[in-house]
């Protein structure tokens, strides 16, 4: 098994090189003059609609972005402890089968919670 | 020994045998730990040699289709049929100057390019081409796929923080909010998958379908279907492109990356509609396996066909479809895909169970089970229409689509050559 991760790393290297030769490319053609480098005021300003841009851009979100996020922390970390089971359902049978779908039971309940309290809402 | 070794193909035209040979002449004169690590580098480079090349044609083709679908010639200047287009591309964006704002931060601003594609080549390495040929054949590769391509977004999010934009901040923000909700409907996808057939290996996916001698589209049409809209919220495609929407935030995440770095930012999005449409085929079309043929054909060109064929709906998808506000994508996901996909993984449990329980016979229960299934599939998405209010009655009672003369190619081309007023 420890192989096999070998092999994935190997290819994380590989992955890592294969979007770096292009903009090596792209770097070498600066250094031979060919890919033009002149910066400018204006050019370097943040990208804005003609105007300059007003204030700090890392500012306070929107609540809403947060109330996703917690939703999916409990949703991904509950599903995750389904998967064992889905694998090892060939020797817990009907007893796992049982815990399992009050497990999920739960879950969808946390849903219909989450409905009525409307916090599935995008306002 | 690696399974990419391990190969046992019949066929010159198969590549892995070619592997196996390097990889055995390596072992014969060096250590073991170097020919697993040939083999495992033999692995990487068939699949960048297959991913390179095919991402220089998927950004013709889809140019291409996507002018086809909305009545416009695309690409048809640079080389035969424009097919040189990407080509010229690419040596325009190398070409073309990079510029960094002052405002933003430095450091990261260079590192998303890169970080982003990373997740996109990773997951090849779980993809079985064959019955062997896989550069790793994990025991968890459903949890393998799931957790590389979720770190996609951690990359988009730091080209958004670092690029010191509203609207590239906005878009990253936007990415975040969308793509963990379609993780979810994403992730009750597959874990109906791995219930029904009791295995996350991803090769072992692929062979449960091949000894039911099913695809698994047929058995579960709703997780299919949950699979392809959760790809597209993730790959930030039109329909579900409220990340990059040009008239709301100009680029979004990479509104400030100009250059090879948009050109990177750009051949990702098709390298992971490309990785999605792979694995859409592998988990729900049988991947390498079709019904026998797979010991007449090499397996690669099956699943390269069928890779293709989920490809096209991609495209189709996206030349079709216009975009939705980000309201209507959360209500569909927490609404729609997320209990739609619970009540999946319950009935999916259930079958699994009465299959290990019972000894009934399974060329009936299969079929019986998909019918069930689809009935509830049906079931589901009405339900949903009529909770929601967007019920058939809404619809058009027809399609109000230029049809006949005034529709396609051939009818705008006679409009221009015909004197004007004629029509």
């Amino acid at each position: 098994m420890l192989e096999q991760y070998s092999h994935l790393a190997i290819l994380l290297v590989f992955a890592v090189i294969f979007p770096s030769i292009p903009l090596v490319a792209s770097w070498a053609m600066h250094q031979l003059r060919v890919r033009p480098r002149i910066p400018n005021v204006v050019k370097e300003d943040t990208y804005e609609c003609g105007v300059e841009t007003e204030g700090p851009t890392w500012v306070q979100f929107n609540f809403r972005y947060y109330l996703i996020a917690l939703v999916f922390v409990l949703f991904d970390v509950e599903v995750v402890f389904l998967f064992p089971l889905a694998v090892a359902l060939d020797d817990v049978l009907t007893f796992g089968l049982v815990a399992g779908l009050i497990f999920i039971g739960v879950l969808a309940l946390g849903l219909v919670y989450e409905w009525k309290k409307r916090a599935l809402e995008w306002r | 020994m690696s399974a990419w070794l391990l190969a046992a193909w019949y066929d010159l035209r198969d590549l892995s045998g070619i592997s196996r040979e390097i990889t055995e002449w390596v072992a014969s004169w060096g250590p073991e730990w170097l020919a697993s690590a040939v083999s495992g580098a033999i692995g990487a480079i068939g699949i960048l040699a297959v991913i390179g090349p095919t991402l220089m044609i998927l950004i013709w083709t889809e140019r291409k289709v996507i002018a086809r679908l909305q009545v416009r010639y695309g690409p048809n200047r640079v080389g035969p049929r424009g097919l040189l287009q990407p080509v010229a591309d690419a040596v325009k964006l190398i070409l073309k100057e990079e510029l960094v704002p002052r405002a933003a931060d430095k450091w990261l601003f260079f590192l998303p390019p890169v970080l982003v594609f990373i997740p996109a080549l990773l997951v090849w390495g779980v993809l079985p081409f064959g019955p062997h040929m896989q550069v790793a054949d994990l025991n968890v590769g459903v949890l393998f796929l799931l957790a590389v391509s979720g770190t996609n977004v951690l990359a988009v999010f730091i080209a958004g923080w670092a690029s010191n934009n509203k609207y590239a901040l906005f878009g990253a923000m936007r990415v975040i909010a969308m793509t963990i909700s379609y993780e979810i409907a994403m992730v009750l996808a597959l874990l109906t998958v791995v219930f029904l057939t009791g295995t996350m290996s991803i090769n072992g996916i692929v062979l449960w379908q091949q000894q039911e001698d099913l695809i698994l589209i047929v058995l579960l049409p709703m997780t299919a279907l949950t699979f392809l809209l959760g790809a597209t919220a993730e790959l930030n495609r039109t329909p579900m492109d409220i990340a990059e929407a040009e008239s709301e935030i100009v680029a979004g995440y990479h509104t400030e990356y100009s250059g090879m770095r948009f050109g990177l930012f750009y051949a990702v999005e098709l390298a992971n509609t490309l990785v999605m449409s792979a694995f859409m085929a592998t988990f729900f079309l049988g991947g390498w396996w079709l019904w026998g043929l797979d010991a007449w054909v090499p397996s690669w060109i099956i699943l390269l066909v069928k890779t293709s064929l989920v490809y096209f709906v991609f495209i189709w998808l996206r030349g079709t479809l216009p975009r939705l506000r980000i309201d209507q994508l959360m209500t569909f996901c927490w609404k729609l895909l997320v209990p739609a996909g619970l009540l999946f993984v319950a009935i999916a449990a259930v079958e699994r169970t009465l299959l290990l329980e019972y000894a009934w016979d399974r060329t009936i229960a299969l079929p019986v089970m998909a019918v069930i299934n689809a009935a509830v599939t049906v079931a589901v998405i009405g339900a949903y229409a009529r909770v929601t209010g967007a019920g058939a009655h809404r619809a058009p009672a027809g399609p109000r689509m230029a049809r006949g003369r005034l529709g396609g190619l051939r009818a705008a081309r006679q409009l221009a050559q015909a004197p004007s007023g004629s029509d």
